[in-house]
């Protein structure tokens, strides 16, 4: 069993990466994504509009989730891998979140 | 059984199978999704509380001397320089999939050859990381120029410091693939040393996922 672990070191987690084609259109996508973003800048009336914070955050996340998942193989990686990004993503999307509202509701944000 | 175990040892496979060089990787990049959270929270805590300017997005004018500022932020230049970054990712997979099918039949013709070519990508990513850093500094120089410095106000030193990081970060990107690519053109990169590849691809993607959020927090929302 050890020596089949040394021979085959992770016969269960073997994954397959993507092609030249896929991360061709991969990066194409990433960047139509921030083509998006930068033109959306430049929108006034969206810019002044509830729309445009929720709507680039989306994009943001879309292109953060894209490069996570196909160029660092997330996608395709072991679920531990999988546990060891998205467990402190997760903290610290939590305190990023918290603090802001904390901070934005008790008011200490007016310093200086 | 001792043979399994040498084996083992060599390959640097822990008890869940995988390698303990990604897994340290992994652990080291949730620690900088810490690192980097915390730092573009105080950013965001800091956004807008600026007594004086100059303001990332707003003009403002100095009541005491009358000089006017424009808003600080060129989001034309940085947003060529995200794409430089972007692109700088598809160049690093680009050269790990060459390191690991290194030995197997390249498609005919001349893409095959490019494709196959790790020393090209890989010099291509520490160029467009190169490229990057060359921008940040323009970017910073002319910040200082305008009246902005980590001093200035909170916006300053939140800016300064966010981006400064992740600068410092490119950096350490830059010189690590830089000695993957002198060790490639020394002796060739091998399919057995595609981990150390990997897990520096896996760094430069982390540097690039951390951009992607600086660029829409810090530079288009206003």
């Amino acid at each position: 069993m050890a020596h089949e672990t040394a021979g085959h070191p992770n016969p269960d987690h073997a994954h397959e990466h993507p092609t030249w084609k896929q991360y061709k259109w991969v990066a194409l996508i990433l960047t139509v994504i921030t083509a998006l973003e930068v033109w959306a800048y430049y929108i006034p009336a969206l810019v002044a509009s509830v729309f445009f914070v929720p709507l680039l955050l989306i994009m943001s996340a879309a292109k953060f989730a894209i490069v996570v998942l196909f160029y660092m193989h997330l996608r395709y990686d072991h679920r531990l891998f999988r546990l060891l990004f998205t467990g402190p993503l997760t903290i610290a999307m939590a305190t990023l979140i918290a603090l802001l509202f904390l901070l934005a509701r008790t008011g200490a944000l007016h310093v200086s | 059984m001792a043979h399994a175990e040498t084996q083992t040892a060599s390959h640097h496979f822990t008890t869940t199978g995988l390698d303990n060089r990604k897994v340290a990787i992994w652990m080291f990049i949730g620690s900088e999704c810490m690192l980097f959270a915390s730092l573009i929270s105080t950013y965001l805590i800091y956004k807008g509380k600026s007594v004086v300017g100059p303001f990332p997005h707003e003009a403002w004018t100095n009541p005491a001397t009358g000089q006017a500022f424009p808003p600080i932020l060129d989001i034309p230049v940085t947003s060529v320089s995200t794409f430089v970054l972007l692109m700088s990712s598809l160049a690093m997979v680009l050269a790990l999939a060459a390191v690991e099918n290194r030995g197997k039949p390249v498609p005919p013709g001349l893409s095959g050859k490019i494709l196959s070519s790790s020393k090209l990508w890989l010099f291509m990513t520490c160029l467009m990381g190169a490229t990057f850093l060359g921008f940040q500094a323009y970017e910073f120089t002319s910040f200082v120029h305008e009246g902005l410095t980590i001093r200035t106000n909170l916006f300053g030193s939140s800016f300064f410091t966010l981006t400064g990081f992740h600068g410092a970060h490119v950096t350490a990107g830059v010189i690590w693939l830089g000695t993957l690519l002198a060790i490639d053109m020394k002796r060739g990169l091998q399919p057995k040393d595609a981990v150390w590849v990997d897990i520096a691809a896996l760094y430069w993607h982390f540097v690039d996922v951390v951009w992607i959020a600086i660029f829409t927090l810090v530079y288009l929302i206003q």
